[in-house]
């Protein structure tokens, strides 16, 4: 494991101690098996403790592994098939989408996902999975292609934001987003979204209209960073960590809000530890939702899409 | 920590201010109290009731004032012809946040309205149409649940009543203190604007200073036609933001109404003064109903 993140910290500390005795044992007369298995029996304990009560800024943490598993390393378990798809034909190919069509248990769908890199070469390429404008118009022209062949489409979600550059705004990256709002709001199939990793803001939300919005149990979803909250609100980006719990970004808080429909659970110490098991957890509540989906009429597919944004909010109105 | 005390000595006898006061965006654009007032952009100095006359235009350099949403109501709607909608919807504290319900009822007190933005519809030289009309004096614009919900709703109105609909937008983005919540007023109201879109309902949005983030990445953005007025400042992500990121100086009309012009993001960009007139061929060309 090359990251730790602070809060797993004695967790990691200890299996490494029970690898030492064992190796130990296994390379001398002497014999500690009894040591090994009373560690071991703490180690468990240990995890559920930590792992099992893990904080908004633990959980901000994880969400941001440089380990964690992409929209890729899910397509390549989940798909039996899948040939991407470059370029939104008006300017060029954003690499930080990767889209296209794949077999889903046999079904044809189309998938499309923000890409990060795990390294800083392919961050560099991925613009660490900010997208431009042409990102937003290759995601919807992939939209569209799939309406026109009546394929679901499943999003994978996981990005910091729209990237906030100069070119980003000169192509209209309000624009962009505000369409695929728009248009996705409009589509006859059913939209899947998986929140992943990190949903950051009107950058998510512009892969995130769907009939049914999951989110990875250690992803966060929110409006603004919480480096970015906190820098605006108390004018101090330190106070991260105390804005990741006012914000209510993580999966469980969404749940509570009822913006999303699912936790999907991970794997124990996080999705990168085995991400063919977290596949699992994920095709579990994608295979349930898209039988689901696709037995509803186009009809009943956009009056249940439009009532479902439609209740979200918080408001009253004013007496006398 | 010899070097440190020095530092501090150094501070203790130096009288330099180590901070500048910078003016806000509000103290810029708000015109001051009072007989006479000073042009932010001209420095020109007239009555404040020339300005009003002049609806809120600089009469020398046409330096657009922000306006509220009453004044650009009254400016555009034939006399007595506006009903107003929902007024009395009020924003809650979904997520607890300190301080922000009193936040609210200050703003409301100042304000004079209950959120920040007014809908309704009334008839512009006649044609009628439905409005949605932001302003930034309640919370700097930002769209929290009943902006969303206010527009949302007046949307739906505009196509059960097969009227066109006008969105004059100004605001900074999304309102921070209902987190996500706000965040999904962007798909919400993309949504009504889509469903409109669908029964053949006419959008028209100006955008006014300042439209920037969620506001500007969704129903702004959405329009048939899609308006500004001279100098308006439109953008996604902050200039300061995007400076950081790219480290470079951005042009000095970056994100102006102008600069969206020639990048192809706008149809037109249109003085105040000249916007009624506009507004009222675009109805008048789409009759009867707005192409419902």
């Amino acid at each position: 494991m090359k990251h730790v993140l602070p809060f797993e910290k004695p967790v990691v500390e200890l299996k490494e101690k029970i690898a030492e005795l064992k190796k130990f044992t296994s390379d001398s007369e002497i014999d500690l098996t009894d040591e090994i298995t009373r560690l071991e029996s703490r180690l468990e304990k240990l995890e559920a403790e930590v792992y099992g009560n893990m904080q908004p800024w633990d959980r901000v943490q994880m969400a941001r592994h440089p380990e964690r598993p992409t929209t890729l390393d899910y397509i390549h378990e989940l798909f039996d098939l899948f040939i991407e798809c470059h370029g939104d034909r008006y300017y060029g190919d954003d690499e930080a989408i990767v889209g296209g069509v794949a077999k889903y248990k046999g079904i044809p769908v189309t998938v499309i996902g923000h890409q990060r890199g795990k390294d800083t070469k392919e961050n560099i390429r991925r613009n660490f999975g900010m997208p431009h404008p042409e990102g937003y118009r290759k995601a919807l022209r992939l939209m569209k292609q799939a309406e026109k062949f009546g394929r679901p489409v499943i999003c994978f979600i996981d990005t910091k934001g729209a990237y906030p550059g100069k070119a980003a705004e000169e192509r209209g990256q309000s624009e962009a987003i505000a369409r695929n709002l728009k248009e996705m709001a409009g589509l006859t199939v059913p939209v899947v979204c998986i929140v992943i990793g990190e949903g950051g803001s009107g950058g998510a939300l512009a892969l995130g209209v769907g009939d049914r919005i999951h989110m990875l149990e250690n992803s966060t979803y929110s409006v603004i960073s919480p480096e970015g909250a906190a820098a605006l609100l108390w004018k101090d980006s330190n106070l991260a960590q105390k804005a990741a719990e006012t914000m209510k970004i993580t999966s469980y808080d969404l749940k509570e809000l009822g913006i999303i429909d699912e936790v999907i659970p991970e794997v124990k110490g996080g999705a990168h530890r085995d991400v063919q098991a977290q596949a699992t957890y994920i095709d579990d509540v994608l295979m349930e939702t898209l039988k689901t989906l696709r037995s509803l009429t186009v009809e009943e597919l956009l009056e249940q899409r439009w009532e479902k944004y439609k209740k979200i909010g918080a408001y009253t109105t004013l007496e006398g | 920590m010899i070097k440190g005390g020095i530092n501090l000595l150094k501070d203790i006898f130096s009288k330099k201010k180590k901070y500048a006061t910078i003016p806000n965006e509000e103290s810029k654009q708000e015109v001051p109290e009072g007989l006479m007032l000073k042009c932010p952009e001209c420095k020109k100095i007239y009555y404040r009731k020339e300005l009003d006359k002049n609806l809120k235009v600089c009469p020398n350099c046409h330096h657009h004032y922000r306006m509220t949403a009453r004044e650009r109501i009254d400016s555009l709607f034939d006399a007595n012809s506006f009903e107003e909608w929902d007024a009395n919807l009020i924003s809650e504290n979904p997520l607890g946040f300190p301080g922000y319900l009193d936040k609210l009822e200050k703003d409301r007190k100042k304000s004079g309205i209950n959120e920040a933005v007014v809908t309704g519809k009334g008839t512009i030289n006649g044609f009628p149409a439905a409005i949605g009309v932001m302003d930034a004096h309640f919370r700097m614009g930002s769209m929290g649940s009943v902006v969303g919900e206010k527009i949302a709703r007046a949307i739906e109105k505009a196509r059960e009543q097969k009227l066109p609909f006008i969105i004059f937008t100004a605001s900074g983005g999304a309102r921070m203190q209902e987190g996500v919540l706000s965040l999904m007023q962007m798909t919400k109201t993309s949504m009504a604007i889509e469903r409109f879109h669908q029964a053949g309902g006419l959008l028209i949005t100006v955008m006014t200073h300042p439209t920037t983030g969620g506001v500007s990445a969704s129903f702004a953005s959405l329009g048939d036609y899609n308006l500004a007025e001279p100098g308006a400042l439109i953008g996604f992500a902050g200039r300061r933001i995007i400076e950081q990121t790219i480290r470079e100086k951005l042009p000095d009309d970056f994100q102006t109404a102008e600069f969206l012009l020639k990048h192809g993001q706008l149809d037109k960009v249109v003085h105040r003064h000249d916007m009624k007139e506009l507004l009222t061929d675009l109805l008048d060309i789409h009759q009867p109903g707005g192409g419902q």
